[in-house]
């Protein structure tokens, strides 16, 4: 049988950052991935002869400190200034632009507003950004050193003055709505900013929750890289580690040793019937798959199975790819860099958002769009291109079943609130795809095709996150570890999870 | 209109009658009813000492079909009940019963309770109160089993005392005299099935008879012809409760706090605290609690249920315990107490710190003369087993039979 130190479930980017900080660290590991090549959700897949796209197109806050502990730099990664966020109308007014600290396209009054707006946020931000890198503290139980980081981050809160400090404690779990509507007053900037509140979540403009929280996450490191070139350096530092990467290598379940002493993680089964024994398993597939699927739940306490399965899991984005002839016209836009959105207002959020409470998407869904062979023409024959879109809000569990029809038709009202902005984008298609949460949880391995892996909710966040006993990466199940997006931070391509996981083990 | 007005508006309040209940509404002279999981149950019938002597003297049959009755069936439903219980129940042979308890995942007893092996893949889990959502979600995760409510399914009565096996006979149960303690065996009856399990709640000789519950009255009339010449009698509540005191058998709401009903932490009991070390077995890997009971056993339980053996005649009901004469510390506090006429012993059992039992144990007693309070203070004997077990309890065949 072989025998590793480590293996790692899941060549996701997390996946990848854990083994690759371990396999630093001395150990042997190996990485057992179900799909042929690595990469998780930022893997390229070919959705229309010769054009591929991935279904995280982009990362918008990869940790500069997983950056440089994993010496990504030299395997080729670039982490530029973040890329422009324009909110396109759709009714013929100019485009308003956000990029890091500039805003264009405001009226005179939002414009003035912005400015102590933005500080205020990246201030919050910034004291919180530490947190998202260290192990949260058990709830009522372990060394009162392990409530440090929340002591910290309170210490941070609290330096930033009496005003802020204040400010925050308002604000953090307000509505995104309510946020915004209380400095501006453009429709369309003010869903721009509520955007990456909600975005991947089960939120909308009024839901009041963890909207704030995750935009200050967001916030907390600005950066831009293309997800495929993420992946392709993450790839290479992980064999400069020396991590074996086996693909096309779905575990079946993971393999306990069990006796009179108790039970200890040892190894796993694949797919294939191959039993690979380690001392410890990491998995960056979410928290259900990880725990039900895969181990067991007789390895687990009752409490804790159920905790683990009432997560909410269900995803509510679609992914929509578009193969065009050529690049894009967008109004008012010399070019389609960067990341656009197709939410004329709030209530088009909250609308669209309504319908899926019902099981049902909207008639007007809202789209985040980017053109991804801008800066990864690879992923098209020369001179053609791709869009790829994030389309809200796609309900899981969509009341009358996501058949051929359903995909289509909520392609059609995708592209035909893009056309708005875009008035030759019909003609340019050469073909789409549109994988709802159902297909994505079929093609990516994700519980209910969720963006976080499960819901980034007050419920499910910090210690919370996904449940107490498993929120410090480490498992009911002695030397079972988790590392994916289900974890303290959350998903998004930031690499956190996976490097704060490893953190923990080798600690 | 008129039909509406005719319908109970209370239909659905109303206590549920045991299929048994003609008979038994008849005997009950005292018209001594409670209520047991929504069902109408018996206080008493008659007489709860005269029933009490019945157990321990003779035979009664005592309603058990407001216990709750799960079918727990399928592929993995071994699997589902031994993650759940401390116990092994990978060793429990088909046609056998085992006690069991089962914890939170603090270790702390959500219940008590009997497995029945009826095939295969086949148990019947019963315990005194409904655990429906508990059981459901420690099948949460295994695909292949199946879990039924079948409590308003079965009749079941409960038969013990020394003359049991003597009228199972008599009733025609061909063989019975050969049945072991925990074990099943199943008999014709009238075209249908009755199952007869050598269990109880008495630490007595005795049965427990299920049968589908359109065939329970047919039972109950042919139990009650052979058990004529035995002078059977139906006992109630009170009667179980002095018997399973004897036998030192724990009581839901006496001796524990169920841990899904409890508010305060720890105001619920671990198996260790309750006596019942005996049941959890750290053979097993992993079962529910075990981690935390683990930790408790090497750290040491804080409480014991001890057995109590006190001078005097006076019942310590609701006593504090102390380790001196002059109750200057407190040390425990009694669950249950009675005067015990087969033991001929003034008993109890308590819950007492563990560090405490080794040394002198004092109850303050508080009783009353014919409406004047009194106390004294009692000297207490810890009495390791229990205060009835007879050799016929286990003998098989029993004796006279
Ligand atoms: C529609 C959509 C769009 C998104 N867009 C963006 C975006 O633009 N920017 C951004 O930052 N984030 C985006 N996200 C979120 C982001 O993709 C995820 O949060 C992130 O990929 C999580 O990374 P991970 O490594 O934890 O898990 P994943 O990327 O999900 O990787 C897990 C890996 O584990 C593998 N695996 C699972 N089970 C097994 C098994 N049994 N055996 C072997 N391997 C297994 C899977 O095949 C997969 O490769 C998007 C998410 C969705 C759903």
């Amino acid at each position: 049988m072989r025998d590793f130190d480590t293996i790692v479930i899941g060549a996701g980017h997390n996946g990848l950052v854990c083994a690759t900080q371990l396999a630093r660290a001395g150990q042997r590991v190996l990485v057992l991935e179900a799909h042929g090549e690595a990469g998780g959700l930022a893997r390229a897949r070919e959705f229309h002869k010769g054009f591929k796209a991935p279904v995280a197109p982009s990362s918008h806050h990869f940790s500069p400190t997983v950056a440089r502990a994993l010496g990504l730099e030299q395997h080729g990664l670039k982490l530029a200034p973040p890329a422009p966020f324009t909110a396109l109308a759709g009714d013929g007014t100019a485009p308003r632009v956000v990029r890091g600290e500039t805003l264009a396209g405001a009226s005179v009054e939002d414009a003035a507003a912005w400015p102590e707006f933005r500080a205020r946020l990246q201030r919050f931000a910034d004291a919180l950004e530490p947190s998202w890198h260290k192990t949260m503290p058990r709830i009522a139980k372990g060394p009162v050193k392990s409530l440090l980081p929340l002591g910290q981050v309170g210490l941070r809160l609290r330096r930033l003055g009496k005003e802020d400090m204040r400010e925050f404690l308002r604000v953090f779990s307000l509505p995104m709505r309510d946020l915004v509507d209380e400095h501006f007053e453009d429709e369309a900037l003010k869903a721009l900013l509520a955007w990456d509140g909600l975005i991947g979540s089960r939120m909308a403009p009024r839901s009041p929750n963890n909207a704030v929280l995750m935009m200050l996450y967001r916030m907390a490191s600005q950066s831009h890289c293309a997800g495929t070139s993420l992946i392709h350096a993450l790839g290479s530092a992980a064999s400069a580690a020396g991590v074996t990467l086996e693909t096309n290598a779905p575990v079946a379940k993971i393999l306990v040793a069990a006796d009179s002493k108790g039970q200890q993680a040892a190894g796993v089964r694949l797919a294939s019937g191959e039993e690979i024994s380690a001392e410890q398993v990491i998995s960056s597939a979410d928290p259900q798959t990880t725990f039900v699927k895969l181990l067991g739940v007789q390895h687990l306490e009752v409490g804790f199975s159920n905790r683990i399965g009432r997560l909410r899991c269900n995803g509510l984005v679609a992914k929509l790819n578009i193969a065009l002839d050529g690049e894009p016209n967008f109004d008012g836009l010399e070019s389609a860099q960067g990341r656009l959105l197709f939410a004329p207002s709030l209530d088009a959020i909250e609308f669209a958002f309504d319908a899926s409470k019902y099981g049902e998407y909207s008639e007007q869904p809202v789209l985040e769009a980017c053109v991804p062979t801008l800066e990864t023409p690879e992923l098209a024959p020369a001179g053609q291109h791709v869009l790829s879109a994030h389309v809200m809000f796609a309900p899981h569990a969509l009341r009358a079943g996501w058949d051929e029809a359903a995909k289509a038709d909520l392609a059609a009202r995708a592209l035909a609130v893009m056309e708005r902005s875009a008035p030759g984008l019909r003609e340019q298609m050469l073909g789409h795809e549109l994988l709802s949460p159902v297909d994505l949880e079929q093609h990516y391995g994700v519980t209910g095709g969720h963006w976080h892996h499960t819901e980034f909710a007050l419920d499910q966040a910090l210690m919370m996150r996904p449940t107490y006993e498993a929120a410090q990466y480490e498992s009911p199940v002695a030397g079972l570890w988790l590392c994916g997006a289900g974890c303290h931070p959350a998903g998004d391509l930031t690499g956190m999870a996976g490097y704060n996981a490893a953190q923990e083990v080798l600690a | 209109m008129s039909e509406a007005m005719q319908t109970d508006p209370y239909a659905g309040e109303r206590l549920k009658e045991s299929p048994f209940h003609p008979r038994q509404a008849a005997l009950n002279l005292r018209e001594a009813w409670s209520s047991w999981n929504g069902y109408r149950f018996a206080e008493y019938y008659y007489d709860p000492e005269y029933e009490y002597f019945c157990i321990r003297n003779g035979c009664g049959t005592y309603d058990i079909c407001p216990m709750q009755k799960y079918r727990i069936s399928g592929a993995d439903a071994a699997a589902m009940l031994d993650r759940m219980v401390t116990r092994d129940v990978h060793k429990l042979a088909i046609d056998r019963v085992t006690y069991v308890v089962w914890c939170n995942d603090e270790g702390r007893v959500v219940d008590d309770g009997t497995i029945f092996r009826l095939g295969e893949q086949e148990y019947m889990l019963t315990c005194g109160s409904p655990c429906l959502a508990w059981i459901r979600k420690a099948a949460y995760g295994y695909e292949q089993v199946t879990v039924e409510d079948v409590s308003d399914e079965i009749a079941a009565l409960s038969f013990q005392g020394p003359t049991t096996c003597a009228v199972l006979k008599r009733m025609g149960l061909e063989g019975i005299e050969t049945l072991k303690p925990f074990g099943i065996r199943r008999f014709p009856f009238q075209g249908g099935e009755l199952m007869v399990s050598r269990t109880g709640f008495t630490g007595d000789l005795g049965y427990e008879l299920w049968i589908e519950k359109d065939r329970g009255l047919a039972m109950w009339d042919a139990l009650y012809a052979a058990g004529e010449p035995y002078q059977i009698q139906p006992y109630g509540e009170e009667a179980t409760n002095m018997a399973r005191l004897e036998a030192g058998f724990i009581m839901p709401d006496m001796e524990f706090a169920e841990a899904l009903k409890t508010v305060h932490f720890e105001h619920d009991q671990t198996p260790f605290e309750l006596d019942l070390g005996w049941l959890v077995d750290f053979k097993k890997p992993h079962f529910n609690g075990r981690r935390a009971l683990l930790e408790e056993k090497e750290r040491g339980t804080r409480y014991t249920l001890t057995k109590l053996d006190i001078e005097g005649n006076k019942p310590a009901e609701s006593s504090w315990i102390y380790r001196d004469r002059d109750c200057t510390k407190q040390i425990g506090y009694v669950t249950s107490a009675m005067w015990s006429p087969a033991a001929k012993a003034n008993i109890a059992l308590a819950m007492i710190e563990t560090e405490y039992l080794d040394g002198p144990i004092w109850a303050w007693i508080d009783y009353e003369k014919e409406l004047r309070q009194y106390g004294k203070v009692a000297r207490c004997t810890v009495s390791k087993r229990a205060f009835w077990a007879p050799p016929r309890a286990r003998a098989t065949p029993p004796p006279d039979c």
